[in-house]
């Protein structure tokens, strides 16, 4: 008999652990895999990124290993950043778009050396790889379940590793990634993460996961190290202004409605296109909508209040709906009420008078109130110890 | 005789949904049914002491919910429950789930084909993108595209304004869809030759096209756009077998004060200086109505139940050219037990799915070369349910019901007509296929019911068998179905119209053609419309 799995959702190779660790048993289902919700109790954990250090599994995130002698060329006609400086031991955060230059996914993209690249995303790709790929003397392998992946993120995060033993770690700049021998194979570290605070992001085999989890779990004993979920890893991005695709955006390869695309532009990743590289996906579509701009804005906005705005409508002085929430939540670290928005052109300028509608609930009853939100241009939080290299104890 | 507002000839799904909405308008009607139980091919027969089978249409989707809801089938009795995915068995011993679940379904494919997992993703999205183009339209009648009456240019700028939203690259895609054959379609998605064959059943069942027939990807569409409870693309079973579906209708009709009077062949359709006037019965009774509803398809329709010399010359030849071939078989079988499959888990869902046993095109294409030769097809396609895993009503307790839809047969074999005996090596090639993936299957069998176009167009009168009453190919669809100029329900000869689906939007237990006749009926008769739209998405 063939061997047959038949089960929805699987676990990661650090199940054993984060089930351990589950104690408040909430779970959600994260590209196939059961991932943790919350821990033990969000507040806490989200503090712990905040505050001290957080570990939390990365594994189902999507992973393509890229090889081969084209791998660069290959790779600079799939993104729309210019990639020719990315040199090895280095990690570019990038979109990429379909030729009609809507974006299927970002993602991030670790250069091994001028023949290996890592491309971690949200959303599976290998179908548009692979079909950009001919051409390209290229292999793409999806290793999505061959790589175990923790990110390990807070303000005493290199003081742990540097406990365990990685030398020289403090001097990893932002964005770049190395290696270290751990239990007998390679262990790598990126300086990267999701949360916009000092982080990195473990990368092993996963026959190494359960040990990697114990060795992070006893060095971080005295510095505050706490497992985190999806819920508090939520609260950090939004505060980070970091978009999440199928939250923040549609990723093209999903829309079946086709006005629901995003360009690069319009979800505020402008800055990762770079018209004057030669040939890209999109870029002639890309081009075009320079010329003639763009039918969105995407928009971070600071909400009077402490409503949570999730999903509301955003209007204009006139009272015109221009637009919706993708995201939205209480910021604990900034003290202020955050979301990310869609808006219709030309709204979303920073002078622009704009308000949410926001409805919410106490004992059964309904209030709508429309809150006055304004339009920020950076992150809502940024600290000085995410950016400084040799990394920071705390 | 009593004269009656309607008459409405055959009590098949789509006569009784026209019937029912006529009916519940006030409207004096009578619903004439041939054979002695009403329901055409959405029947549940006791064939067996203690077994019901639906011994034709085995599966709902298709049937609107709009409808379902409107007519209050719930509450005369119907009950849809889905079935989830499914199962091809492979030569190898091997076999390819399917699953509704998308995540399950990925890492299904993954274990074939990694890059097939990602394409199906793709897939996925478009053939979405067709079902929302099509769903709209199942409750409206197609526009006439040579007219230039205000309602056709208001419908054909409606469908104008469908295609416009598609944007550039869809809309590429759908003539491209429209057209193509299931085969090649998906060999622009996918390399592995079982994930291939499961999604090409949906292409070739009911039709006498092979996987590389062009405007068999059309087909596959036709049984993706149904919907369970708003799930598209799902299926169930309904519970009491498909007899449900025609028992509520026929409820839902007397409880507006309908009349079915079953065991009444309708010899003719009398027409009197370019009107219908009624009906003549084989036993030769006459009943008197302006309005008579055909359910029979157009062929039977216009070729048998009606003077040649009543009708255009024109008609005649559209019907006797209309292309409504026989290509499927089937069998019910009881069971006395219920049979394990090799490699499956007995306690695994997918047993409560649809089970096949072709895994890969090429079989399929050469299961339909055997039909142009002018046999069934000796590795049949076989579309199997076991419905009494989950429906207590249709055996006893233990003991099941298993209805298999077999793909190809010919309605006339090469050697002749259809005998006995044929009809028992076609039935000993099912058994066969299905015994060879079930080592217990044959010890269970208690009674088979082997079903041969042939038979099924004696019994039911689909000509040649064909369950769409009609092929569903582009030059029948839309505003050419069942023939252009005659899309909008309205027949030749006033007081006369089609409500079977061999009119828009074609096959399927769906009732929207029944539906559709209906409006079209109030809309001359300058009554109010009951009938509803369809419910919107976006």
């Amino acid at each position: 008999m063939i061997a047959h799995d038949e089960r929805r959702v699987i676990e990661t190779p650090f199940h054993s652990r984060v089930q351990a660790a589950c104690a408040l048993n909430e779970w959600e289902e994260w590209k196939g895999y059961t991932t943790v919700t919350a821990f033990t109790d969000v507040a806490l954990e989200y503090f712990a990124i905040r505050n001290s250090c957080g570990i939390f599994d990365l594994t189902p995130m999507i992973k393509y290993r890229i090889t081969g002698p084209d791998a660069g060329a290959y790779l600079s006609r799939l993104v729309t950043r210019n990639i020719s400086k990315q040199s090895s031991g280095q990690v570019m955060y990038c979109c990429w778009c379909n030729d009609a230059g809507q974006v299927l996914d970002d993602g991030t993209l670790f250069k091994f050396d001028d023949n290996t690249y890592r491309i971690c995303s949200q959303e599976r790709h290998m179908d548009w790889f692979g079909a950009s790929a001919m051409g390209f003397n290229v292999q793409i392998e999806d290793e999505t379940d061959q790589v175990a992946a923790l990110a390990f993120q807070g303000p005493t995060s290199c003081a742990v590793l540097k406990q365990m033993g990685f030398q020289d770690i403090e001097n990893l700049k932002p964005y770049r990634f190395t290696s270290f021998p751990f239990d007998g194979q390679e262990l790598m570290i990126s300086r990267t993460g999701f949360t916009g605070d000092l982080g990195y992001e473990l990368w092993c085999d996963p026959e190494q996961a359960e040990t990697l989890w114990d060795a992070l779990m006893e060095a971080g004993r005295n510095y505050g190290i706490r497992p985190f979920g999806a819920a508090a890893l939520g609260m950090a991005r939004i505060e980070a202004g970091f978009i999440q695709a199928g939250v923040d955006f549609m990723p093209a390869l999903d829309v079946v409605r086709s006005e629901r695309c995003r360009s690069p532009y319009e979800i505020g990743l402008g800055w990762l296109v770079h018209l004057k590289k030669p040939n890209f996906n999109g870029r002639k579509a890309l081009i075009a909508e320079k010329e003639k701009g763009s039918r969105y804005r995407f928009v971070k906005l600071i909400v009077e209040g402490n409503k949570p705005a999730e999903h509301a409508f955003v209007y204009n002085r006139r009272n015109q709906a221009i637009g919706t929430v993708t995201t939205a939540g209480w910021s604990p670290t900034t003290k202020s009420n955050l979301a990310f928005a869609s808006l219709e052109m030309p709204w979303g300028l920073e002078d622009d008078e704009l308000f949410v509608e926001i409805y919410y609930i106490r004992e059964l009853k309904w209030t709508r109130v429309m809150e006055r939100c304004h339009v920020v241009k950076d992150a809502f939080f940024d600290p000085e110890r995410r950016h400084a290299t040799p990394a920071w104890d705390f | 005789m009593k004269r009656y507002d309607a008459i409405v000839i055959g009590a098949g799904h789509n006569g009784l949904t026209n019937a029912a909405y006529l009916a519940k308008a006030g409207l004096d009607v009578l619903v004439v049914e041939r054979n002695p139980y009403i329901g055409g091919a959405t029947v549940s027969r006791e064939l067996h002491e203690g077994w019901l089978y639906s011994n034709c249409s085995y599966v709902c989707s298709l049937l609107r919910p709009e409808i379902t809801r409107d007519l209050e089938l719930p509450r005369h009795g119907l009950q849809v429950v889905p079935y989830g995915g499914g199962v091809t068995f492979m030569e190898n011993g091997d076999y390819f789930a399917s699953f509704e679940d998308h995540e399950a379904q990925l890492r299904e494919i993954a274990r074939h084909s990694v890059r097939d997992a990602n394409a199906y993703e793709r897939y996925h999205t478009d053939v979405t993108k067709q079902t929302r183009l099509i769903r709209p339209f199942l409750l409206r009648t197609p526009p006439d595209p040579t007219s230039f009456k205000p309602r056709d240019i208001k419908e054909l700028l409606f469908l104008a304004k469908a295609f416009y939203h598609l944007g550039e690259e869809t809309l590429n895609d759908t003539f491209r869809f429209w057209t193509m054959s299931i085969g090649d379609y998906l060999n622009e998605y996918f390399e592995t030759d079982v994930l291939k064959a499961a999604l090409a059943g949906s292409g070739i069942i009911g039709t006498a096209l092979g996987v590389y027939s062009p405007g068999s990807a059309y087909v596959l569409l036709h049984h993706y756009m149904g919907d369970v409870d708003g799930t598209v693309g799902a299926w169930g079973f309904a519970r009491g077998g498909m007899g449900a579906v025609s028992g509520a209708l026929a409820k839902a009709f007397q409880s507006y004060g309908g009349e079915i009077k079953v065991a009444a062949e309708v010899s003719r359709i009398v027409v009197k200086n370019g009107r219908t006037t009624g009906v003549a019965l084989a036993n030769g009774d006459e009943y008197h109505s302006d309005i008579v509803v055909s359910n029979l398809d157009p062929r039977r329709t216009f070729t048998v139940i009606m003077d040649e010399s009543d009708l255009p010359a024109d008609i005649v030849t559209k019907a006797k050219n209309f292309k409504i071939r026989g290509s499927s078989g089937k069998l019910n079988i009881a069971l006395d037990g219920l049979p394990t499959f090799t490699g499956l888990d007995p306690n695994s869902r997918l047993m409560i799915g649809d089970m096949h046993f072709s895994d890969s095109l090429e079989n399929m294409e050469r299961a339909y070369d055997d039909w142009k030769n002018g046999t069934w097809s000796k590795k049949p396609y076989l579309d199997m349910v076991i419905p009494t895993q989950t429906d207590p009503t249709m055996a006893p307790p233990g003991k099941h019901m298993m209805s298999v839809f077999v793909q190809y047969a010919p309605p006339k074999l090469a050697t002749g007509e259809w005998t006995d005996a044929d009809r028992d090596a076609f039935g000993k090639t099912v058994l066969d296929t299905i015994g060879n993936h079930s080592p217990d299957f044959k010890d269970l069998i208690l009674h088979v019911e082997v079903r041969t176009p042939q038979d099924i167009e004696n019994e039911v009168g689909l000509t040649e068998g064909n369950i769409f009453q009609g092929e569903l190919t582009f030059d029948q669809l839309l505003f050419n179905r069942p023939f252009p100029g005659y899309a909008q329900y309205r027949g030749p000869v006033q007081g006369l119209y089609l409500c079977g689906s061999g009119t828009h939007p074609g096959g399927g237990v769906m009732s929207a053609p029944g539906a559709n006749a209906a409006r079209e009926i109030f809309l001359d008769l300058k009554r109010d419309n009951l009938v509803p739209e369809a419910y919107a998405d976006d």
